[in-house]
């Protein structure tokens, strides 16, 4: 498997780039969600690739089973006559263009310099096969309050855990929910009453 | 050749995705273009999280729950920008961002 991985990596990233890519330049919003759909795909396969398969299964279930439905009945509910093509001109391509390649550089930049700068230190203390603390059992139990991750040498008695977050996270969700729908909801009263 | 660094091939994926995501939010005129470039976005994020999990010591666990709350929140921010968008496309027949300059002083 690990021989196999620059391989599959050289398979499936440059895939997920280039549907990126698409999504960016195409004009049809269908498309768009469409090469979107893709990329969602590939880069759950980039999660597996690195090992993590509840992230992996997660980005598949909710990302592309969920988040992707909304934006598809998003498109198809907005989706009439002009709004499915919108031209940008040809100066605010210009301009985005440039200020991409201009973030990407420095992105890309950073990363170098990072892995670059990082690489003596990390030799020596990265193991080959970090396995054993990440599977799915090791992210329930710091999700539900069980001390989970490097102990701080300073300060050993310290421990982290991710109940509260995840809490936090329950009700954000129940918030949206409700939101959702009273934004959503068709206004039907206004109209009658602005009808007559 | 001296042989690559694995992390630097998904760090540079990572940036790529996020500058797609940067340029499809600038760029699209439809309100659901810019959703899909925020969702382009917080992929890229979410790369990196992963990434740094797998090849960071200190990070295996942390990077892997940071991503899925990325992905709770993104899911949670799809929603609402939708419900937004419907309204507003109820109310003005568009989903033109241009049009949306009610607010603009």
């Amino acid at each position: 498997m690990d021989d196999l991985h620059p391989y599959m990596f050289w398979l499936i990233a440059p895939l997920t780039g280039l549907c990126a890519i698409a999504t960016v330049i195409t004009q049809n919003i269908v498309r768009s969600a469409t090469w979107l759909l893709f990329t969602l795909a590939g880069t759950s396969s980039i999660f597996f690739l690195l090992g993590a398969d509840l992230v992996g299964a997660i980005q598949l279930l909710v990302y592309v089973g969920g988040t992707m439905v909304l934006v598809i009945f998003g498109v198809m509910l907005t989706a009439q006559g002009p709004f499915i093509t919108m031209k940008t001109s040809g100066a605010e391509w210009a301009i985005s263009i440039v200020a991409g390649i201009m973030l990407f550089a420095v992105l890309g930049f950073g990363a170098t310099h990072y892995v670059r700068s990082s690489a003596e230190r990390a030799k020596e203390t990265v193991p080959e096969n970090p396995k054993d603390s990440r599977n799915s059992t090791t992210i329930g139990q710091g999700l539900l309050g069980v001390p989970v991750g490097p102990s701080d040498p300073k300060m050993p008695s310290q421990t982290i855990h991710y109940l509260l977050p995840f809490e936090i996270v329950s009700v954000h969700l129940l918030v949206v929910l409700i939101g959702a729908a009273y934004l959503a909801r068709t206004k039907r009263r206004k109209e009658e009453e602005a009808a007559p | 050749m001296n042989e690559l660094d694995p992390l630097l091939g998904y760090l540079c994926l990572a940036a790529l995705l996020f500058t797609c995501g940067v340029v499809c939010m600038a760029t699209k005129r439809n309100a659901i273009g810019v959703l899909i470039g925020v969702e382009l976005v917080l992929n890229g994020a979410n790369v990196n999280f992963v990434a740094f999990s797998r090849y960071h010591p200190n990070f295996q666990v942390e990077g892997m729950i940071f991503a899925l709350f990325v992905i709770v929140m993104a899911a949670g921010e799809a929603a609402i920008a939708l419900a937004i968008v419907l309204n507003f496309y109820n109310n003005h027949s568009t989903v033109d961002v241009d049009s949306a300059d009610e607010l603009k002083g």
